[in-house]
C-alpha cells in the first residue's frame, strides 16, 4: 500500500488522474493517457488548485501573493530580460502549473528543502533551488532573495505543497522525469527522424520553436533561445524522461522509452548558451563538474564532429555567471 | 511559382513601407475573388460565414491563415476531410484556384462571430477555463498552448478558434469525437476532442466565439 498524505482531497482527484476517462458510450480513447501509478510505499499528494486557493479562508494578501506567484510561474516571461534571457516560462518543464506527476512537480521541494544538494555541494533552501532554475534553465539571473517576486514564487511552491508534513525525505510519488534504461544504444540517426516526424511541427526543425508576434509561443530545445549548458535537463536521463513523460503536447507516453532516449540523443547533439559555471575552458568545466553533472552528458565532448560548448555564447543576456552561483562556507 | 506581378507587389508594398504579408502561400487574391464567387452562398461575399443554432454552420474564413485554410480544402478534395456540403465545392477547382482563394480569404478583414449568446456565466468561466488553462486532471491541455496567445493562432499548423462561430467549433470538435474529422497532424487535435465532454464542448465554443479573433 502506498500512503496517501493529503486525505481524501487527494485520494479522490488522483483516482480521476489515473483512472482513465472514458467516452460517454464507454468507447475506449484512441489516445488514452497512462499515466504511471504510485508504487508501493510511496508518498502521494495531489496539488490543491487555484480555485482551492479562491475558496480557502487564507488572507486576502496570502492569497494575493500566490496568484502572483502562480502568474510568474506561468508566464515567466513578464521577466524577460530582467531575470529570464531565452523563451522559456516555469510551466514549460513543470507542465500543468507545477503539480503534474512527473512533470517534476514543484511542491516537493517547499517539503524537502532546506537539505544537501550535489548540484552545488551545499544546502539550499526553496528560495536558492527555485534560483537554480532561473541560472540555468531560464538562462538568467534569479530575483533577490526575499524580493517580492521570490516570495511570490515560493508561496506558489509552499501552496502546492499543502497539507504535506515536512522532512518526510522518502519516496515521492510523481517526482522529476523517471524512465528505464534503453535496451539499445541511443541513436542520433533514429532520433533525428522521431524528432522531425513527431516534434518539428510545434519546436521546427532547426529546435528554435515558434514565435507569434515576436512572443515565444513553442519554446526552443536547443539553440541561443533555450536552456543552457548547466541545465539539468541537458542531462541524457532527464531529457529522455521529460519527453517519455509529456511530450508530444497531449500525449504523454507515446515514445516507446527507446524512442524518447533517441530523440534525447538527437536534441543532447546540438549547442546552446554557455555553463554560467563555465571557467574559460569547455575541458576544465567539464572536469571540474564531471561526477555530480557533466558526465550525465555531451558539453565538452566531440559529437557530430564538432566539440560542444566550446565557445563564448552566454545567449541573450550580457553576462555569464549570475550572482546567486557562489558557495556557502559559513566562514 | 511566383509571378513577376507578384514581387512588384510585394517589394512595392515594403517600398511604401508595408510589413511583409502574411501568407507564404503562392496565390493571387485578386484571382481568388473571382474564384470565391461560388463559395459565398455558404461563406458570404465577406467571407464571414455564419452561425446556424440546431443546423450545420458555415466557418468564417474572413482573416484565417492561408496555408491552413489553402490545407482544408485541399484535405476535402483529396477526401481526408470528409463533409457533404463541402465536398463538390473543393472539387470544382483547380490547385492554382485553391492557393487564390486561400490568399483571398485571409486577407479579409475579421467579421463578428455569433453562437453561445444564450451560455450562463457558469459555463463561460468553464468555457475560459478550458481554452486559457485546461484541465490537467483530465489532461485537457489549455487550447491556448497550441492555438497560441488568445486563441488567435499559431503559424500555419495551428488556426486561430477564437471569433469562430460557437456552432462550428462545436460542430468539429463532434466530429473528433466520433471520427468524421481526422485530418489533423499527428492526432494533435484528436487527442484532446476525446477527452472533451458535451458541456465541455458547449462551454468552449461559447466562450472563444465571444473573444476577439485578432
Ligand atoms: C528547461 C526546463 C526547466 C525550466 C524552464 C524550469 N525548470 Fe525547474 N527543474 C527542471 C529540472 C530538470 C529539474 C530537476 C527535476 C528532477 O528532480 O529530476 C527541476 C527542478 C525544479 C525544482 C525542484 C523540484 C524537486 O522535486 O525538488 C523546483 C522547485 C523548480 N525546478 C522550480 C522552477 C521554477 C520556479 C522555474 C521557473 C523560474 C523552473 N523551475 C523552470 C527543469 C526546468
Ligand atoms: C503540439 C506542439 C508540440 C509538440 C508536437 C511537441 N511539443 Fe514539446 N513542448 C510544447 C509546449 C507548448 C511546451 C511547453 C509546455 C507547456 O507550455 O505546457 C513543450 C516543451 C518541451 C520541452 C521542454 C522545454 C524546452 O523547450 O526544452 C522539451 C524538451 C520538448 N517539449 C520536447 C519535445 C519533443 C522531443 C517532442 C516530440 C516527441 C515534442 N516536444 C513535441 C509543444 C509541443
Ligand atoms: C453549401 C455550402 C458551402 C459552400 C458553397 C462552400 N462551403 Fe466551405 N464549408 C462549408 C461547411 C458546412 C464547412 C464546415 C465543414 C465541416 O463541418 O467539416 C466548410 C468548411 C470550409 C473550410 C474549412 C474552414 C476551417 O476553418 O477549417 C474551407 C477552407 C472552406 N469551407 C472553403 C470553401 C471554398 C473555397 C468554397 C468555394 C469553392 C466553399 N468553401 C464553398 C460549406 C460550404
Ligand atoms: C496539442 C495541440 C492542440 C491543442 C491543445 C488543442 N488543439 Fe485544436 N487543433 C490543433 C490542430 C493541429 C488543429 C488543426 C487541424 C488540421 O490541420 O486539420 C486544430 C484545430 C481545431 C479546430 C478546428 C478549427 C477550424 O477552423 O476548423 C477547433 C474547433 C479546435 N482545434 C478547438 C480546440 C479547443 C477548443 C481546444 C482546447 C479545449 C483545442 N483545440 C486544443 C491542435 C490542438
Amino acid at each position: 500500500m502506498f500512503r496517501k498524505i493529503t486525505q481524501p482531497l487527494g485520494a479522490v482527484v488522483l483516482v480521476s488522474l489515473l483512472a482513465l476517462p472514458v467516452k460517454a458510450e464507454d468507447q475506449p480513447l484512441r489516445f488514452p493517457v497512462e499515466i504511471p501509478g504510485p508504487q508501493p510505499g510511496q508518498l502521494v499528494h495531489t496539488p490543491p488548485t487555484m480555485e482551492d486557493l479562491e475558496a480557502s479562508n487564507l488572507h486576502p494578501e496570502l492569497k494575493r501573493t500566490i496568484r502572483r506567484g502562480y502568474d510568474l510561474f506561468m508566464n515567466t516571461q513578464q521577466l524577460r530580460g530582467e531575470n529570464v534571457f531565452n523563451d522559456m516560462n516555469c510551466k514549460s518543464c513543470h507542465m500543468g502549473e507545477g503539480r503534474l506527476p512527473f512533470a517534476a512537480p514543484v511542491w516537493r521541494a517547499a517539503v524537502v528543502l532546506p537539505n544537501f544538494r550535489p548540484k552545488n555541494q551545499h544546502v539550499n533552501n526553496l528560495e536558492e533551488r527555485i534560483a537554480g532554475c532561473f541560472s540555468f534553465s531560464m538562462n538568467g539571473t534569479p530575483p533577490e532573495y526575499g524580493s517580492d517576486n521570490m516570495v511570490a514564487l515560493a508561496a506558489y511552491h509552499r501552496w502546492l505543497a499543502r497539507g504535506v508534513p515536512i522532512y518526510q525525505l522518502g519516496n515521492y510519488y510523481g517526482r522529476g522525469y523517471p524512465i528505464d534504461e534503453p535496451e539499445e544504444e541511443p541513436s542520433y540517426t533514429r532520433g533525428e527522424a522521431l524528432y522531425e516526424e513527431n516534434c518539428a511541427i510545434c519546436h521546427a526543425s532547426d529546435g528554435s520553436g515558434l514565435r507569434v508576434d515576436g512572443q515565444a509561443h513553442f519554446p526552443a530545445v536547443w539553440g541561443d533561445l533555450s536552456y543552457n549548458w548547466g541545465a539539468g535537463i541537458i542531462r541524457r536521463f532527464t531529457l529522455a524522461g521529460f519527453i517519455r513523460n509529456n511530450m508530444p503536447l497531449g500525449q504523454p507516453y507515446s515514445m516507446s522509452v527507446q524512442e524518447s532516449w533517441d530523440i534525447a540523443e538527437y536534441i543532447n547533439s546540438h549547442e546552446r548558451p554557455q555553463d554560467p559555471r563555465y571557467t574559460g575552458d569547455v575541458g576544465e568545466t567539464r572536469e571540474r563538474y564531471y561526477e555530480t553533472f557533466h558526465r550525465h552528458g555531451y558539453y565538452g565532448t566531440e559529437q557530430q564532429g564538432q566539440l560542444l560548448g566550446d565557445h563564448d555564447n552566454v545567449g541573450e543576456k550580457d553576462f555569464l555567471r549570475p550572482w546567486n552561483l557562489r558557495p556557502r562556507t559559513y566562514e | 511559382m511566383q509571378s513577376l506581378l507578384m514581387k512588384i507587389m510585394i517589394s512595392s508594398f515594403l517600398l511604401v513601407g508595408w510589413s511583409l504579408p502574411a501568407w507564404a502561400l503562392d496565390g493571387d487574391a485578386q484571382r481568388g475573388e473571382a474564384a470565391a464567387a461560388v463559395c459565398s452562398a455558404c461563406h458570404q461575399a465577406d467571407g464571414s460565414g455564419q452561425n446556424i443554432p440546431d443546423g450545420e454552420s458555415w466557418p468564417r474564413l474572413a482573416g484565417m491563415n492561408a496555408d491552413y485554410l489553402y490545407k482544408q480544402v485541399k484535405d476535402f478534395q483529396a477526401g481526408t476531410r470528409v463533409n457533404a456540403s463541402m465536398q463538390p465545392f473543393a472539387q470544382m477547382l483547380t490547385d492554382q484556384q485553391l492557393r487564390d482563394v486561400a490568399v483571398y480569404y485571409s486577407q479579409l478583414p475579421v467579421t463578428p462571430a455569433a453562437g453561445g449568446e444564450t451560455a450562463s456565466e457558469e459555463d463561460l468561466a468553464w468555457g475560459e477555463k478550458l481554452a486559457t488553462r485546461g484541465d490537467w486532471e483530465r489532461y485537457i491541455v489549455p487550447c491556448s498552448s497550441c492555438h497560441g496567445p488568445g486563441n488567435q493562432g499559431a503559424g500555419q499548423h495551428f488556426p486561430g478558434i477564437a471569433g469562430q462561430h460557437a456552432g462550428y467549433l462545436a460542430q468539429q470538435l463532434r466530429a473528433w469525437q466520433n471520427g468524421d474529422r481526422d485530418n489533423d497532424p499527428q492526432h494533435l487535435m484528436a487527442a484532446i476532442a476525446e477527452r472533451m465532454n458535451e458541456r465541455d464542448i458547449q462551454a468552449v465554443s461559447a466562450w472563444l466565439a465571444q473573444q476577439p479573433a485578432n
